[in-house]
């Protein structure tokens, strides 16, 4: 073999496999960003010709007549806050503990595998739990067991960020509060959380920005309701539902407020989540 | 702060006020058991949903025996039910969607990593998590409404055309084009685990240490070898852990398949067929299942359900946890 044999062709070869396979990467993120556009596109394109006063002022109106979804967003957003405010307190003690009272136990351990897995868990199997456990039990569909069921998707990801912040909590900041002699509860209460107040709040908005849009649960809780209710015992309307049922129906006044819905669900969807990005990365500038 | 101060300096001042001490040792006692207590209530849920299926699906494993897992009947008239079907229909638009998501992801996550310009990398690492926002609903009746009909008019005829006659695959992809069913369930599923495994597979890849990668391109590697010979045989844990993630995302999906996979309790040869997952069927028939055994064993669908994603949820945990302590 001579000292300088160099194999152009093989050379050749090398360069055109990594060439190829670039490119085809530079394809699949074109091809990622395509599809985020075309389905923004496609709700602004079929959904903003249906916004007028009447889809904020009226009721979702029988089969073949126009109305609008003011009883539909009402009781997304009742129910919506409602298991906010029930699965944020619980998450963020849970949080706590393993952050500050049980750093390295075996029971941090476990809750934190757990979890991680609820976190992923098919929302619809928390559906079938809160209908066992509610609606068979009180005997019909309501709001209330709706906004359980959004409470128990709200749990594990506030107990996923508010550990996370906290732990990012330097513990010189635990220890000098410590040492001016205050009980663990003020060093927990007015340190450590103040200093992890952003992150935590984020973990809040994330978590409502993920039941929002979420259908699967509520469709064997809060069922639906064609009329205006406010009575959290009793089967509520709610804008994911009435997309589901809207958009597969025949009626094209049903389909047009089907994507109208679609539309205004997504926007807030969205700017949650830029909000809370937005509100972590001010805060990681700010350290 | 004043308040910590306040009460240091009480403390400091020898006057000690036996009732704030008390007070405060009320206080930490609550909020450690306060806390204790709430880590629990994750643990007991899990338990309570475990418990509340098994026992909802009680009578349909009674009354079916092992049998349910292997028959493809479901006859709400004859309350006759078998759960071969749904889980077919899961696993095979999960193998659609891995096929089609995973080398995607990659690709991004390569893209990310190694190609992109670093003053675009924030934006179009946003854009790809933005899609794992977008609700389940909404891609349902996008893949309804737009992906559907155009695969239906554009995609499907060519394929069943090229394909006819050839043994395996003839078969595979025969049959009219629907639009909807197995084939178009997939596809919407591997756009929405794109995100998922992309962000994991993105953040393991820059755990790689840069002096590596220097260092295979210093002896004249390409960009690809590097991938492929330096980072993916570095990150393997970490990647094989993201792409169960986005599985477990994929077997457990629910809205987005149920409005285009046409919801047929049968197993058909071809995927462009109409066919069920678990998730849709209980989504369809929950709420129509009138007699206690078909309810019954919509739940038992239900628990195999979260039995498959736990498994593989847990998987995907235990990797990307040991792929952590592996960092330190």
């Amino acid at each position: 073999m001579q000292p300088h044999a160099f194999n152009m062709a093989m050379y050749n070869r090398r360069r055109f496999v990594s060439r190829l396979l670039m490119v085809l990467s530079w394809a699949a993120a074109v091809s990622g960003m395509f599809v985020l556009l075309l389905i923004l596109g496609t709700l602004v394109y079929r959904g903003v010709g249906g916004l007028n006063l009447a889809v904020f002022t009226e009721n979702t109106p029988p089969p073949g007549s126009a109305g609008g979804i003011l009883n539909a967003i009402f009781g997304s957003v009742v129910m919506t806050l409602f298991g906010t405010a029930l699965g944020t307190p619980v998450g963020i003690l849970a949080g706590t503990y393993m952050a500050e009272y049980g750093r390295n136990t075996w029971l941090t351990t476990i809750v934190r595998f757990i979890n991680d897995i609820l976190l992923s868990a098919p929302s619809i199997v928390i559906g079938l739990f809160v209908y066992e456990v509610m609606v068979v039990t009180m005997g019909h569909f309501s709001a209330w067991a709706g906004g359980v069921a959004l409470a128990l998707l709200v749990l594990p990801v506030v107990v996923r960020t508010t550990e996370d912040m906290l732990l990012l909590v330097p513990d010189g900041l635990r220890e000098a509060a410590a040492a001016l002699g205050s009980p663990r509860w003020l060093v927990i209460s007015k340190v450590c959380y103040r200093a992890a107040k952003a992150g935590m709040v984020t973990g809040v908005l994330l978590a409502i920005a993920r039941v929002t849009g979420e259908t699967a649960p509520l469709l064997f809780t809060a069922l639906n309701n064609q009329f205006m209710s406010t009575d959290m015992n009793a089967p509520m309307a709610n804008l994911p539902v009435v997309i589901f049922q809207f958009a597969l129906s025949p009626y094209p006044e049903w389909q047009q407020l089907a994507w109208t819905a679609a539309l205004l669900i997504t926007m807030t969807v969205l700017i949650l989540n830029i909000g809370a990005r937005a509100l972590s990365t001010q805060n990681t500038k700010k350290n | 702060m004043n308040q910590v101060a306040s009460v240091a300096s009480r403390a400091s001042a020898q006057s000690i006020d036996v009732s704030a001490m008390r007070r405060h040792t009320l206080w930490d006692a609550a909020l450690r058991i306060g806390t204790r207590a709430a880590a629990i209530t994750v643990l007991l849920l899990l338990a309570g949903v475990i418990v509340t299926l098994f026992k909802g699906s009680w009578l349909a494993f009674s009354t079916f025996g092992p049998g349910f897992l292997s028959t493809e009947t479901w006859n709400p008239v004859k309350e006759e039910f078998g759960a071969l079907a749904p889980i077919y229909g899961t696993i095979v638009t999960s193998i659609i969607a891995m096929a089609i998501g995973i080398p995607i992801s990659l690709g991004i996550a390569i893209f990310l990593t190694e190609l992109c310009p670093p003053s675009f990398k924030r934006s179009i690492s946003t854009a790809i998590e933005l899609l794992a926002g977008i609700p389940s609903i909404i891609y349902g009746i996008w893949g309804l409404f737009v992906l559907a009909p155009f695969l239906q008019a554009h995609v499907q005829p060519v394929v069943i055309a090229a394909f006819a006659g050839v043994p395996f695959l003839g078969a595979m992809f025969a049959g009219p084009p629907y639009g909807i069913g197995v084939f178009t369930a997939g596809i919407i599923l591997s756009i929405m685990v794109l995100p998922y495994i992309t962000s994991v597979t993105r953040d393991v890849f820059e755990t790689v240490p840069p002096v590596l990668k220097e260092s295979a391109y210093g002896l004249g590697c390409t960009t690809w070898e590097v991938v492929t010979k330096v980072v993916l045989p570095f990150t393997r844990t970490g990647v094989i852990g993201g792409v169960m993630l986005g599985l477990g995302r994929a077997l457990g999906e629910t809205m987005a398949v149920t409005f285009v996979i046409g919801n047929a309790h049968r197993i058909s040869g071809s995927i462009l067929a109409p066919g069920t997952t678990i998730s849709a069927s209980i989504a369809n028939e929950f709420t129509e299942a009138e007699t206690a055994l078909y309810s019954s064993s919509l739940i038992a669908l239900g628990l195999l359900l979260f039995v498959i994603t736990f498994i593989v949820l847990a998987i995907a945990r235990f990797m990307l946890y040991r792929l952590k302590q592996k960092a330190g």
